[in-house]
C-alpha cells in the first residue's frame, strides 16, 4: 500500500445533501510528488484538510478511508489519529501572515512540538531548528528564533513555516498553495525550495495548486480535481503530453504560457463544463445547475 | 523604555483627574442640603452653640477659601479631621483600606476564576449542550445585580443552610494578632491557619456576591473571543502536530484571546470596588465601602472628601494596571 492512500472519500456540509467531496481515491507513494489541481471551490483543500484531521467543525465525512502509513486514520479515536498524524504528517499552510501565532517567538513554534510530543530536549530541538532555518536561507537564524512574526516578512514567515513542516522529519507533507500569498518574485524561491528540501529529505509532497506551471516542475503525478471529484488521476509527463479527460484538456488550455502571452488565454468551454457537470450529477443522482 | 514612557505619561494624567475629582466632590458635597453640625449638636441647641461649632470646624468661612485651606492639607499629607469621630481622616480612611482591597482582589480573583473555567469549558464544548448550559448561567449571572446576589447568597448559605458567616469580617471574640489590616493576607503569613479560615468563611459570600457579574462578563467575552481565535490558521495548524485540544486551546488560542477581556476586567473591577459601598453594607464588612456610607448619612465632609479621593486613586490605579499589563502581553504594542 502507498504512504497515503485515500479511497472513496466523500464529504458533505452537516446537514445538507450536495457533496464536497464525491468519492475521491489518490494515492502518494513514498517520497512521491504528487499535485492536486482543481479550481477554486473543486474541493483541493478539503483533501488535505480531512487527511490531516484539521477539518471544519460543520464538514462530516460520509464514506470512505485515509489511510497514513498503514493505519485507518478515520476509524481512530481523534486523539490517537492527531499523535499519528503529528509524528507522520506536517502541513505547509497557505497563507503565512496568519500561521504563525503572534503572541509567541518564532523559536517555541519550531521546536515545542518536539520538545512536548516527540520528548527530545530542548538544546537538540533548537539547534535542529537553528539547522533548519538555516536550510531554507535564513541569514542570522538566531536572531529570527527570537524574533515575534510581525518583525520577519512574509517571505521570511514561509521560510520558517516551511522549516516547520520538515522539524519532526515527516514522512508526507501537505503542501496547501504555499505560494499563492506571496509576491510573485518570491514565489519562484520558495517553490525551489520547498522541491530542494523535498529532495533532500525524500519527503512524500501532495502539493495542493491550482498554477499547471507549478506542476511541470516540480510534480511527478497529479490528481485533476472538478467539484468534489477526481476527473484524472496520471503522472505528469503522460498528462502534459495528452490529458485523457475533456476538462483536463480544457483546463490545460487555459494555462497561459509564458512564450505566448496574449491571446493564448481560453477559457473552460461550456460545454465541457456542462459534461463534468453531468458527471457529478450521475455520481449524485441529483443534479445541481 | 517605551513601557517607561508610558508609565510617566499616565501617572501626569492620573494627577490631574485626581485634581478634577477633587475639586467636583468638595464643591458638590456642599452644594446638597445637610448640615454636619446640626448632625452633631442635640435637639435645643441654641444659635450660639451652632455658630461655635460651625467657626470650630471653619464651616463659616467661604466655600473657595475652605476648599484652599483643604487643598493644603492634602497637598501636606493632611486630609483633615473626621467632623463625627474627631480621628484624622487619613488614619480613618488607610484603617479601613485594607479590609476593603483584600475583599476586592478576592472577588476579582474569584471572578476570573470562575469565568476562566466557564470560557474555557464553553469553548471545548462549542457547539454542545455543554455550551448551552454556559451560556443560560451567564445570561443568568449577568441579570441579577451584585447587591441582589448578597441578599440570595446570605438566604442560602446563612439562613437555610448556615455554612458562612454573613456578618463582619472576623468572628468579634477570637484574639487577632495583627499588625497590619491585612488580616487575610497575615493570618497566612503567620500561619494562623484557624483565623485565615474563619477570616475566608466571612469574606467568601461578600466576595462571590461581588464577583458574579463579573465573572460572568468575563466568562461571555473570553468565550466569543476564545471561539473567534479557534479559527485562526496557526490554531489549525498547531493541531496537525499532534497537540491534544487542551493545549491547542491554552497554550495557542488564550494568549492571543486574553487581549480584549483583559481590557475590560479592569474597566470592571473599579465597578466592583464600587459595588463594594453597598456589599460591605449587606454583610457588615468593616470596609471603606461602609465608612463612606456611614460619612454621607453624617454629612462628615472631610470624611467624605478623603474616601472619594481614596477611590478615585484606586481607579486610576487599576486602569494605569492594566495598560503596563496589556503592553507587556502583547509584542506588538511593546515595540511601539
Amino acid at each position: 500500500m502507498p504512504f497515503l492512500q485515500v479511497s472513496n472519500l466523500s464529504l458533505r456540509i452537516i446537514g445538507e445533501t450536495p457533496r464536497l467531496l464525491r468519492s475521491v481515491s489518490l494515492s502518494v507513494g513514498a517520497g512521491e510528488v504528487r499535485a492536486l489541481v482543481g479550481e477554486s471551490g473543486a474541493g483541493k483543500s478539503m483533501i488535505g484538510k480531512a487527511i490531516l484531521g484539521i477539518l471544519p467543525r460543520a464538514v462530516e465525512v460520509v464514506e470512505g478511508e485515509v489511510w497514513l502509513d498503514g493505519q485507518n486514520l478515520l476509524a481512530m479515536p481523534p486523539m490517537a489519529r492527531r499523535r499519528i498524524i503529528g509524528a507522520k504528517a506536517a502541513l505547509i499552510p497557505q497563507d503565512p501572515l496568519t500561521a504563525l501565532n503572534p503572541s509567541r517567538r518564532i523559536g517555541p513554534q519550531i521546536t515545542d512540538r518536539l520538545v512536548h510530543i516527540l520528548g527530545w530536549d530542548r538544546a537538540r530541538a533548537e539547534s535542529r531548528a537553528l539547522a533548519l532555518l538555516e536550510e531554507v536561507q535564513i541569514t542570522d537564524p538566531a536572531r529570527v528564533m527570537r524574533a515575534y512574526p510581525h518583525e520577519l516578512s512574509g517571505g521570511m514567515r514561509q521560510r520558517i513555516l516551511i522549516a516547520s513542516a520538515f522539524a519532526a522529519e515527516p514522512k508526507l507533507i501537505v503542501a496547501d498553495e504555499p505560494t499563492t500569498a506571496l509576491d510573485v518574485t518570491v514565489q519562484k524561491q520558495i517553490l525551489r525550495l520547498i522541491k530542494g528540501m523535498q529532495e533532500r529529505h525524500g519527503t512524500a509532497l501532495l502539493f495542493v495548486t491550482h498554477d499547471l506551471g507549478v506542476v511541470s516542475k516540480v510534480c511527478q503525478s497529479l490528481s485533476v480535481l472538478y467539484a468534489g471529484m477526481v476527473v484524472e488521476d496520471a503522472p505528469v509527463r503522460d498528462f502534459f503530453a495528452a490529458p485523457r479527460h475533456a476538462y483536463s484538456r480544457a483546463l490545460l488550455a487555459a494555462t497561459p504560457k509564458y512564450t505566448d502571452p496574449e491571446g493564448s488565454l481560453t477559457p473552460v468551454p461550456q460545454t465541457v463544463m456542462d459534461a463534468v457537470r453531468a458527471e457529478v450529477a450521475a455520481a449524485d443522482g441529483v443534479w445541481h445547475g | 523604555m517605551q513601557l517607561l514612557r508610558t508609565f510617566l505619561m499616565r501617572l501626569a494624567t492620573t494627577a490631574v483627574t485626581l485634581a478634577g475629582v477633587a475639586i467636583i466632590v468638595f464643591f458638590v458635597i456642599r452644594v446638597v442640603p445637610g448640615n454636619p453640625i446640626a448632625m452633631m449638636l442635640p435637639p435645643g441647641a441654641t444659635e450660639a452653640d451652632v455658630a461655635r461649632l460651625t467657626a470650630l470646624y471653619g464651616l463659616d468661612k467661604s466655600i473657595p477659601s475652605q476648599f484652599l485651606i483643604w487643598v493644603q492639607g492634602v497637598l501636606g499629607g493632611d486630609f483633615g479631621t473626621s467632623i463625627t469621630t474627631r480621628q484624622p481622616v487619613l488614619d480613618l480612611v488607610l484603617g479601613r483600606l485594607p479590609a476593603t482591597l483584600e475583599l476586592s482582589i478576592m472577588a476579582l480573583v474569584i471572578a476570573v476564576i470562575l469565568g476562566g473555567a466557564a470560557a474555557l469549558i464553553g469553548t471545548r464544548g462549542r457547539g454542545t449542550r455543554r455550551e448551552g448550559a454556559i451560556d443560560v448561567a451567564n445570561g443568568m449571572a449577568l441579570s441579577v445585580p451584585d447587591f441582589l446576589w448578597g441578599l440570595i447568597l446570605i438566604l442560602l448559605f446563612g439562613v437555610l443552610w448556615p455554612v458562612f458567616h454573613i456578618s463582619g469580617r472576623v468572628t468579634p471574640s477570637l484574639e487577632l494578632p495583627f499588625t497590619t489590616g491585612f488580616y487575610l493576607f497575615e493570618s497566612l503569613a503567620r500561619l494562623r491557619f484557624d483565623l485565615w479560615l474563619d477570616i475566608v468563611s466571612h469574606m467568601l459570600l461578600p466576595a462571590l456576591a461581588l464577583c458574579i457579574p463579573l465573572a460572568a462578563i468575563i466568562g461571555q467575552l473570553l468565550k466569543q473571543s476564545l471561539k473567534e481565535t479557534m479559527h485562526l490558521d496557526y490554531v489549525t495548524l498547531s493541531r496537525t502536530k499532534g497537540y491534544g485540544e487542551n493545549h491547542v486551546i491554552l497554550r495557542e488560542a488564550l494568549p492571543n484571546a486574553v487581549l480584549p477581556t483583559l481590557t475590560l476586567v479592569g474597566v470592571q473591577f473599579t465597578f466592583l470596588i464600587g459595588g463594594t459601598v453597598i456589599i460591605e453594607r449587606l454583610f457588615s464588612y468593616e470596609g471603606l465601602g461602609n465608612l463612606a456610607i456611614d460619612a454621607v448619612i453624617n454629612r462628615d465632609l472631610p470624611l467624605i472628601q478623603g474616601i472619594v479621593l481614596l477611590f478615585a486613586a484606586i481607579f486610576t490605579g487599576v486602569n494605569l494596571l492594566v495598560d503596563l499589563t496589556y503592553a507587556a502581553l502583547n509584542p506588538r504594542l511593546r515595540h511601539g
